[in-house]
């Protein structure tokens, strides 16, 4: 290992996984790259039996490839297994690990010991996670009476214990509540900006949660990635078209005039609606072959005697890279994933 | 608002140095894992008084019965004393086939396994947590049954080598909380069919074991098979130890060949334990066995 080329956080090559299945075996991963750089927020995008969860399982070393190779921050998934351990952590959503039996706070101090701090720092640690999680009503509370969102902060809180260089986020926010949610979202975020280098990797189907988190998504679909970047480059990628939406206090069907302009796609005038103050406005959809028509139009509008009230531009989704790529929308390409042969 | 709480940790060096670890970190973290897996074992003891019911009372009705059978049928009174104690020692087979053979499966539908692979320490500190807390959990009620069986049924016991037979009772405990890592390991790859494993082993073994007589009883042969469970071996110590003045020989090996058999087997079953562990957990990770969600 070069000591003088800092490695990447994951560094995944030409890997494949085959699990064995009846009637036939199921590839999970066909041949997957990817690059993560210390310190990114990278997510995996895509709908269930993606691979997602499959790539996790291995990077985190609970399942061997069956092909190529993985490494994280050098280490190698198959025969490094113990020093990657050390420095990462995992938290799934949905997650119902522990014993019931035990309280909040005794569960994270059972876990500290699997990572060697001593039984006082152990302690501490706790209870310092347990306050920046915000679950010190609920510390001594048995784990089996937490609710969804108080169980998922207690997981997070556990996947912070060793005070990891590296995170995997399977789905983390599966099944909570917005406001749950968001709330995970912030603590995740938080805990990553304190300490520069902490790398995070999140699997998710959620395209606002991706779009929110992430520095670098890939989006995956049966066992490939189909694409790489920021979630800015990647809904580039399919905006060939500027679209904007105007609110005017009036048109008076002026939408044709608008839309023979030279620049415009289309103009459609939309359904008129009361705004706050009981005033009928009338909204436009505008769809310009570039942002620099829109000019033409606020001139063309002024001299048809339209006041604009609100101009918003319309960017594209997630999920229309999604479809744009993968030909589908995320719900239609949701399967159900074959048993486990366990 | 919580989160405006710190997140800072410890970490000062990278993500290459905090992998490296010395020897002693390596064996604290392991030593610290076995106290840390016990521990929900041990409070669990005053946390769930249901099994004082289940753990005592019922072993304490099937105890009287062989009790009464003894009695009507005239038996030699030192058969009280041995049935009430095979009937304090079930408490640890139970607690081997249920909370150590098959925990493991259970571990796994409850997303706890694929937590303790993902984590540093080497697996067996969690067996040996499993097994320490399972001893303290066991050795409480095998204490509770053979004193109130005792006390109820007049037993009395009369013991010459109380070095000798806390030895057993301690080389007994390691052969079998070995053996029940030795079937974890196994059950780690056998999933579901480790329940009917268990369910299948259950009662054999309380038969064989002659936790309601003596395994002389069975004859020579009889009583030589069933050395190798290490129950028998150390039911038969305890009991020739236990009850020096038994009016009757029992015709199996001296205690101190049995210290000696119980000694061999906690060894070799520990040791069997990790080599195949080891070897399960490669078998587990390609065929993903680890962990119930696996895409």
């Amino acid at each position: 290992m070069n000591e003088t080329i800092p490695p990447f956080a994951i560094e995944v090559d030409a890997v494949r996984r085959v699990y064995a299945a009846k009637p036939a075996p199921v590839v999970a991963l066909e041949g997957i790259d990817l690059r993560v750089e210390p310190g990114e927020f990278f997510g995996l995008l895509g709908p269930n039996g993606a691979g997602k969860t499959t790539l996790i399982k291995i990077l985190t070393t609970l399942l061997l490839p069956s092909s190529g190779q993985a490494r994280v921050f050098g280490f190698d998934v198959e025969r490094d297994t113990k020093k990657i351990r050390r420095i990462m952590n995992m938290v799934a959503g949905g997650e119902q690990s522990g014993y019931g039996i035990l309280t909040v706070r005794e569960q994270l101090w059972m876990f500290t010991q699997f990572y060697g701090l001593t039984g006082g720092d152990g302690w501490r640690r706790v209870d310092e996670l347990i306050e920046a999680v915000g679950l010190a009503e609920q510390r001594l509370q048995r784990v089996s009476t937490l609710s969804t969102g108080q169980r998922q902060k207690m997981n997070l809180a556990r996947g912070l214990l060793n005070d990891p260089w590296i995170l995997f986020l399977d789905e983390p926010t599966l099944g909570l509540d917005v406001s749950a949610a968001r709330s995970l979202r912030e603590l995740i975020v938080d805990w990553k900006r304190a300490v520069p280098g902490r790398t995070i990797l999140i699997t998710t189907h959620y395209m606002a949660e991706a779009d929110e988190l992430c520095d670098r998504i890939a989006i995956v679909d049966r066992g490939r990635i189909l694409a790489i970047g920021s979630p800015g480059e990647l809904k580039r990628r399919v905006q060939r078209e500027s679209i904007f939406r105007l609110e005017l206090d009036h048109l008076d069907g002026g939408a044709v005039a608008i839309a023979s302009l030279p620049g415009v796609v289309s103009a459609s005038e939309a359904a008129a609606t009361p705004d706050a103050s009981a005033r009928q406005t009338v909204v436009m959809n505008l769809v310009l072959e570039d942002d620099g028509a829109l000019g033409q139009v606020v001139g063309a509008l002024a001299r048809m005697g339209s006041e604009i009230l609100g101009l918003r531009k319309s960017e594209p989704t997630l999920e229309d890279v999604f479809v744009e790529l993968v030909g589908r929308g995320f719900a239609e390409s949701d399967v159900d994933a074959p048993e486990a042969s366990a | 608002m919580a989160a405006k709480v710190d997140f800072i940790g410890r970490s000062g060096a990278g993500p290459r140095e905090a992998a490296d670890w010395t020897r002693r970190q390596e064996f604290m973290t392991d030593l610290r894992s076995v106290r840390g897996r016990a521990y929900p074992r041990v409070i669990g003891l005053m946390r769930e008084p249901s099994w004082v019911l289940f753990e005592i009372l019922l072993p304490f009705l099937a105890t009287s019965a062989f009790v009464f059978v003894y009695r009507a049928i005239g038996a030699p009174p030192a058969y009280v004393g041995f049935v009430v104690l095979g009937g304090a020692l079930t408490a640890f087979w139970l607690n081997v086939i249920w909370m150590m053979a098959n925990q493991l499966w259970w571990e796994k539908s409850q997303g706890n396994l694929e937590l303790y692979f993902a984590a540093p320490m080497h697996f067996m500190s969690i067996l040996f947590g499993m097994a320490l807390g399972g001893m303290v959990m066991s050795s409480t009620r095998a204490a509770t049954v053979l004193l109130i069986s005792g006390t109820v049924f007049g037993v009395a016991f009369r013991v010459d080598q109380w070095a000798l037979l806390l030895a057993v009772f301690v080389l007994t405990l390691g052969a079998l909380y070995g053996l029940g890592m030795v079937l974890a390991s196994l059950f780690l790859v056998w999933g579901r069919e480790a329940w009917h494993m268990g369910q299948m082993l259950t009662e054999p073994v309380y038969f064989v074991s002659g936790l309601n007589f003596p395994v002389a009883r069975l004859g020579f042969l009889g009583a030589l098979s069933v050395t190798f469970i290490p129950l028998a071996t150390g039911l038969d110590a305890m009991r020739q130890l236990a009850f020096a003045d038994a009016a009757f020989p029992l015709g199996t090996p001296a205690p101190l060949v049995e210290v000696a058999i119980l000694a061999v087997m906690t060894v070799v079953s520990i040791l069997a334990a990790r080599w195949m562990l080891m070897a399960m957990e490669r078998r587990a990770r390609r065929d993903g066995r680890l962990s119930v969600r696996w895409q």
